[in-house]
């Protein structure tokens, strides 16, 4: 029997240009920026490509929050080196600190939010530098206890509206503010975090997720640098929040709920972990489907995390890192 | 004297909920995120055993079940874990998404409300010291510190129990003496399961099977391990006594709300004050950035 | 040479459980040498790099870098004071280029207060002095191998990296822990002319050595160890006649 191999062979473009962009034509231009103006246009569209189904519309917000949440996980566990099981904490942090803003402090909306989010992150961050100084599992730890504890402390003191929640919490002008307000932050997000992990600083935190040891013996504090990343993943995640307790016009426990810990990991691992962008697509997927399965319940939960595994175990790379080979390559098998 | 009844009580249930994590840290490295789950599993198995095969005597059940969730948890490592061992977080994330699917599993499956619990080993309660004391909690004592006692007899004295040992000390000189460390791992992950099985069977009779209890029970164990010390089996006893009274000080004077803010606390002072944990070896190269 | 000593080391001890790594070990290094420290397998050759560099705390005794006491400081804050060190295991960075791995260095608060990131011109970037400074240390600057990812590098070109990125923090110390085990006879024969030319830019160097053929030609001065204590320190010429240091080590493989 004839044994065969795929080959891979990069497309011309990426072979000359290995990330230098040297572009000599519309058809190269049109190559590189295909895929991220086709991102862009779609994301931005899709409010209007759903006019014709309200229910779904609703679904896009949540999509894009989650798709927050899933940047913020990647952020962390595939350029810092952190697993953080508890992106409920962070949603639940800054959707409180929104609410508070809001119904105690009378802040307008459009100031409550990001004073939130920046405050949010902040507590976030403080709640979280215990276990910074430490590697491996610590912070995985501690992220998983931190929204069970709060939903705890909230329940049993019977503060910030106890089980009831926060209410009246004002909501958005009209339902596009809704949504073009979570589209713009997703996709500046997006390309503000590429930039990030791109810049020296980007690198360096980098270096701390491949060798620590290394990067304290070139003089720089490892410590602050994850304090500083921390604070970066809970800005996103925090605005995540707040952005929600301002649409359902009510923050509660369930803000903490295990949904916002576990689909954006799972988007993450089915987007790929590390391109950013992967994070969108995962949750563009997740979401959805956690709809469509809405009526079976906290089964959901099994699926996502069936689905979560087998992708770890089966397709580590994800499904980002996998089109991008298909783009830049082409393959063929030929003979060994 | 009530206090110091409950609280030798509490803290031997913790220190046996999270010996099966520990075990299992200790010799695979892997923090197992399922521990939770394959507790609650195991009281649910037990529950299936006696309710619906009728004439399933209690004893067999109980140890059907434990043997199942072994299986289990071998069965995870053999399938999942192997694929991405040393990939930590792969690990993590892992484990936790099938302590999820367990735990989420069952409750979809109708895990809820009070009408799960299993019968009591033996009913009724002496007077210890004034302090009303049932007999299941006394069993529970009993069995525990047989239970410290068994495994530390089988991890020095026995051939498995000592590659166990060999490979949590120094997994690649050990398989340099011929000791698997795939197979040892398997057998890690069965054993602590097995524990936490064990675990689940003698304390759920005091409660309901729910599903909340799992991630209490995960929450617990790794708050007792962090405490004493990652991976270190003495120091998860000593942790457990410390959580343990704690505890049932804070439920005297304070609150029962307030148990798992305890347990956080103590692990943030334990992380601020000293990170490797009670009994943590020295790892300074390893753990502390 | 000036009478203070650069770096001056006082009864540092250091246990591991009730191992003694190391036991009231006392040094001084002057600027401008060459220092070794040898000692067999286990001798606390290490451990007595990571003790001064802070990477592991110590029991006993105190560190003075020019005069000043660093005992106990951070790691970081001492490879800020201008301490560097390279680690016997090598770990780059992997999912960088070789390049990509000076990033760090010069993005450090050292280089940044030297103003060593912007390599002398005033508009110069971090990507082009890091360029500068592997091909300095031996990468070709016209081959592909310092934007090749630092993963698939030989073993020659990480242990070069590992010395990069110490120069990359301009450091007035360069601890080298074993740079030369692990390479073939031509890759130490191209380290040797590196180390010397460290050495007449001002920089100190402390090796930790196993090969002591190759240390010898480069040292000026060497401290032998065992069991954690130190066992007579000099010339090289003086230690190597020393009959412990024989006993030791040398007995079993020179001669």
């Amino acid at each position: 029997m004839e044994q065969m191999r795929k080959e891979r062979i990069d497309r011309g473009l990426k072979v000359r240009t290995e990330g230098l962009y040297a572009i000599s034509s519309y058809r190269e231009i049109l190559y590189l920026m295909g895929p991220r103006l086709l991102l862009i246009v779609g994301v931005l569209a899709l409010p209007f490509i759903f006019e014709l189904a309200p229910y779904w519309k609703r679904v896009i917000n949540i999509m894009f929050v989650y798709a927050l949440l899933a940047l913020s996980f990647d952020f962390l566990a595939n350029y810092v080196g952190l697993v953080c099981l508890g992106g409920a904490f962070l949603t639940g942090v800054g959707g409180y600190f929104s609410a508070i803003y809001n119904v105690y402090l009378s802040f307008p909306t459009y100031l409550a939010i990001p004073c939130a989010t920046i405050t949010g992150a902040a507590f976030c961050t403080l709640c979280l530098i215990p276990c910074l100084p430490l590697r491996g599992v610590y912070f995985a730890i501690v992220t998983l206890m931190y929204p069970l504890l709060f939903t705890r402390i909230i329940e049993a003191l019977d503060i910030l509206g106890g089980t009831n929640g926060i209410t009246g919490v004002d909501g958005f002008a009209n339902q596009y503010v809704e949504h073009y307000i979570i589209i713009l932050v997703v996709i500046g997000f997006l390309f503000a975090m590429r930039r990030f992990v791109n810049q020296d600083i980007g690198l360096v935190l980098r270096g701390v997720k491949d060798n620590d040891q290394s990067v304290r013996a070139s003089g720089i504090d490892v410590t602050r640098m994850k304090i500083l990343a921390v604070f970066v993943a809970s800005l996103i995640g925090c605005f995540g929040g707040a952005y929600m307790a301002h649409l359902y016009m009510w923050a509660g426990i369930s803000l903490f709920a295990l949904d916002f810990s576990i689909i954006p990991i799972a988007s993450v691992v089915i987007g790929g972990g590390g391109t950013l962008v992967g994070a969108l697509i995962g949750s563009f997927i997740l979401v959805p489907l956690s709809e469509i399965l809405r009526a079976f319940g906290t089964f959901r939960i099994v699926i996502y995390c069936i689905i979560l595994t087998g992708f770890i175990v089966f397709k580590s790379e994800g499904l980002m890192i996998f089109m991008q080979r298909k783009y830049h390559q082409f393959e063929r098998w030929v003979k060994v | 004297m009530h206090i110091i009844i409950y609280g030798i009580i509490n803290s031997i249930t913790l220190s046996l909920i999270s010996l099966g994590f520990t075990l299992v840290y200790s010799i695979s490295r892997v923090p197992n995120f399922a521990h939770g789950a394959l507790y609650i599993l195991s009281g649910y198995l037990v529950w299936l055993f006696i309710n619906k095969f009728a004439g399933f005597p209690y004893p067999f059940a109980i140890i059907a079940a434990i043997g199942l969730t072994a299986v289990v948890g071998a069965l995870i490592y053999r399938f999942i874990l192997i694929r991405i061992r040393g990939m930590e977080i792969s690990e993590i994330i892992a484990t936790y998404a099938i302590g999820l699917a367990i735990l989420e599993g069952l409750r979809w499956g109708g895990l809820r409300g009070g009408t799960f619990t299993l019968p009591t080993f033996m009913a009724g309660s002496v007077n210890l010291f004034d302090v009303s004391v049932d007999y299941q909690r006394l069993i529970i004592v009993g069995v525990g510190i047989l239970t410290f006692v068994s495994l530390y007899v089988f991890t020095r004295y026995t051939k498995i129990g000592l590659a166990l040992r060999g490979i949590a000390q120094d997994e690649r000189a050990a398989m340099m003496l011929g000791i698997n460390s795939d197979m040892t791992a398997i057998v890690s992950l069965a054993i602590g399961s097995a524990l936490s099985g064990f675990a689940a069977v003698l304390l759920l009779p005091l409660g309901n099977i729910v599903v909340e209890t799992g991630y209490n029970v995960l929450i617990f164990a790794i708050a007792v391990c962090v405490i004493g010390g990652l991976g270190s089996w003495g120091g998860t006893i000593v942790a457990s006594f410390v959580i343990g009274f704690a505890q049932i000080l804070t439920e005297a004077f304070i609150s029962t709300h307030y148990q798992m803010v305890v347990a956080l606390l103590a692990i943030i002072v334990t992380l601020l004050v000293k990170p490797s944990g009670i009994f943590g070896k020295q790892k300074e190269l390893e753990e502390r950035v | 040479m000036s009478e203070e000593p650069i770096l001056s080391v006082k009864g540092i001890s250091k246990s591991f459980g009730g191992l003694k790594a190391l036991m009231d070990v006392s040094f001084d290094v002057q600027r401008g040498e060459v220092f070794g420290i040898i000692g067999p397998n286990g001798s606390g050759k290490t451990t007595i790099i990571n003790c001064i560099t802070g990477f592991i705390s110590t029991l006993a005794g105190q560190v003075y870098f020019k005069g000043k006491e660093i005992t106990g400081w951070k790691p970081h804050k001492i490879a800020d004071a201008g301490i560097a060190r390279t680690f016997q295991i090598m770990r780059p960075y992997y999912s960088l280029p070789a390049y990509k791995n000076l990033i760090i260095p010069l993005w450090s608060p050292r280089a940044r207060k030297t103003g060593g990131w912007r390599g002398g011109g005033k508009h110069g970037d971090r990507d082009t002095v890091a360029v500068d400074i592997l091909e300095e240390i031996g990468f070709e600057r016209d081959s592909r191998v310092p934007y090749k990812l630092s993963s698939t590098l030989p073993t020659g070109y990480q242990k070069r990296l590992e010395l990069a990125r110490c120069m990359a923090l301009r450091p007035e110390i360069i601890f080298c822990d074993e740079v030369f085990s692990g390479l073939s006879m031509s890759e130490i024969a191209g380290m040797l002319p590196l180390i010397e030319k460290m050495r007449d830019e001002g920089i100190t160097l402390i090796m930790v050595e196993h090969r002591l053929r190759e240390l010898f030609r480069v040292a000026t001065r060497v401290m032998a160890l065992n069991f954690g204590e130190k066992i007579t320190e000099g010339e090289p010429s003086f230690v190597i006649e020393d009959k412990r240091v024989r006993e030791a080590y040398l007995g079993t493989e020179e001669v």
